[in-house]
């Protein structure tokens, strides 16, 4: 998703002057070709993030597009003060690019994962929050971005996620992308975890029931019309996310849930536990751990529904 | 340019109303608000190019108060400037005002950025210098920060920051009166020599006393020196300046003056009609 992401930039820069890149010290090589043809438009900013929050509020106030970039945890729960003040209460069209997100970088510890940015990040106003399933989500979600009078935050995977849509899929802020129709269970996926619930899909097809699967690509604004939609239909409603099962789209759905009047089919959350991941691991094994693959899923919501065997 | 005789009287008359607001709204950090004037007055009708009646000009200079709380200082400065009526500054601090204690986004023309919360000035400044390198504007960048303010880290992110892309656009002026909220401010943080400290993270430093007028005026309006490094003016001033009683006395960092302090305190600055 990173290449996704540093191609799209370069793109989108050539067409658009506005466009400025400040990058905390990161993707080495990554930025070479955007560097070249927009050199008074790329800076590193270095180890300093909380400065280039600040400085991205400063060039949104003047006019200008920037985008800050590193690593999820830096660009985000590291500077809350910096996005929270300087970009969401002065509301400038600033875009947050958080790379690695969720376990992406499980090998390198609880320092490098971030499965707490959407819980925090989304109770800010003004901050639109995206959460693109794949490459292919990548450069419509920075269109988008672009188009919007605030600011957005983007939490991107890291590499070699596996792909979703076979072509660049329409991408409009606040609306989920139905990746395959079913009729008994609604799959929600956030991000990355949209892969692991078509794989779910699968599972639960191989024991009769049928999932529509769905690219929850805005955690903020919810898409309120599909999750009417589903809760009034389906037998079961979940979530899967590389996230706390605090303060997720698990939570936002079940925040959106609890303001409704009536009966409603549960709402399942597949997501991380509240606790850190200490151990060394691969992302594979964290997911594992947490319940985060196709067949975890499928039974977590299998046994939820009391058919599991 | 006015001169600097000139500038001290209208130096005087924003104290004098910036006493009465705080008496007015109950409202704290007189003495942080008194002890930056002289430097505010300096820039606003010295090197600042503003034109009040286009606010929003692209190509105009910024001016950051990084030290929210000075934020009666900046109100009255920005009237008496014409960027807004004076009889605005009636509604400070009311239910459901314009004016708060810190200066809100856009709450008034001519605030260019909401501050409050200390260390944020500094980098939204450098946004905009940068800005406008990339947008080849000639504007400069003028920020006011406090003493205290200096102890938050991500001043000195900024600070390493805007040598190395020779942001020689940007003027950074430190109301150095020696206090924060609760003592003083060489003593809870290592902050001495402060200058020395801006001078090694590659500024061009120079110390001035913040209440002469005519030295700020020259510190503020020197051109840069070719050598791309941003100016920060050091200036040495005495918190709760120009008011007797309130000179260099910490308790005016929250205390709220009474209704005869404030005609005390006009007295004082030559400013004796009291407003009904």
């Amino acid at each position: 998703m990173r290449n996704a992401f540093a191609a799209a930039i370069t793109e989108l820069a050539a067409a658009d002057e506005r466009i400025v890149l400040l990058s905390g010290d990161i993707g080495n090589r990554l930025f070479d070709t955007f560097r070249e043809q927009f050199p008074t438009r790329f800076y590193n900013c270095g180890v300093a993030e909380a400065n280039m929050t600040g400085m991205a509020a400063g060039l949104a106030l003047s006019g200008l597009r920037p985008f800050t970039y590193t690593i999820t945890p830096f660009a985000t729960t590291r500077v809350i003060e910096q996005i929270r003040v300087d970009i969401c209460y002065h509301d400038v069209p600033v875009v947050i690019v958080g790379t690695g997100s969720g376990l992406s970088y499980a090998s390198l510890g609880p320092t490098h994962h971030s499965c707490e940015d959407v819980g925090i990040l989304r109770c800010f106003p003004n901050l639109t929050v995206l959460c693109p399933a794949d490459s292919a989500e990548v450069g419509p979600a920075l269109e988008a971005s672009l188009t919007l009078p605030g600011p957005a935050y983007i939490r991107l995977g890291k590499k070699g996620e596996p792909a979703v849509h076979a072509s660049r899929p329409t991408f409009e802020v606040g609306k989920g992308i139905v990746m395959r129709e079913g009729s008994d269970i609604c799959l929600l996926g956030m991000g990355t975890m949209t892969s692991i619930a078509l794989t779910a899909a699968d599972e639960l097809a191989s024991r009769g029931l049928s999932a529509r699967v769905v690219s929850m690509h805005t955690v903020k604004p919810l898409d309120e019309a599909l999750l009417a939609d589903a809760f009034s239909r389906f037998r079961a409603v979940a979530v899967v996310e590389e996230h706390s099962v605090i303060g997720g789209l698990g939570s936002a759905v079940a925040e959106w849930l609890a303001r409704r009047d009536g009966r409603h089919p549960p709402l399942v959350v597949c997501g991380t536990p509240d606790a850190f991941i200490s151990e060394s691991g691969s992302q594979q094994w964290m997911r594992e751990r947490c319940g985060l693959t196709g067949p975890a899923v499928a039974a977590t919501i299998l046994a939820r529904l009391g058919t599991a065997t | 340019m006015m001169n600097a005789s000139n500038l001290a009287v209208i130096a005087a008359r924003v104290r004098a109303r910036v006493v009465e607001m705080s008496h007015e709204a109950g409202t704290p950090h007189l003495g942080s608000s008194l002890s930056c004037i002289d430097l505010l007055v300096a820039t606003y009708w010295g090197p600042l190019r503003i034109d009040p009646k286009h606010p929003l000009d692209p190509d105009r200079d910024r001016f950051i108060l990084s030290k929210g709380h000075a934020a009666t200082a900046l109100y009255v400065t920005l009237a008496e400037r014409g960027f807004f009526d004076p009889a605005l500054l009636d509604t400070y601090d009311t239910d459901g005002g314009a004016l708060p204690e810190h200066p809100g986004l856009q709450c008034v023309p001519g605030v260019e950025a909401a501050t409050g919360s200390l260390g944020h000035g500094l980098p939204i400044a450098l946004g905009m210098a940068l800005a406008a390198r990339i947008q080849r504007r000639p504007s400069r960048q003028f920020v006011l920060m406090s003493d205290g303010e200096c102890e938050e880290g991500s001043v000195w992110e900024a600070a390493m920051f805007a040598p190395a892309q020779k942001l020689d656009s940007v003027i950074v002026m430190v109301d150095y009166n020696k206090w924060q909220a609760t003592g003083r401010s060489d003593e809870i943080m290592a902050l001495a020599p402060l200058a020395e400290k801006w001078r090694a993270f590659g500024w061009d430093a120079c110390e001035v006393d913040g209440h002469d007028m005519a030295a700020v005026l020259a510190a503020i309006s020197r051109e840069p020196d070719g050598s791309g490094r941003p100016r920060v003016i050091v200036a040495h001033t005495v918190k709760g300046k120009g008011v007797s009683f309130m000179e260099d006395d910490n308790n005016w960092h929250y205390r709220i003056p009474t209704a005869d302090e404030v005609r005390k305190a006009r007295v004082e600055l030559g400013q004796p009609e009291v407003r009904a």
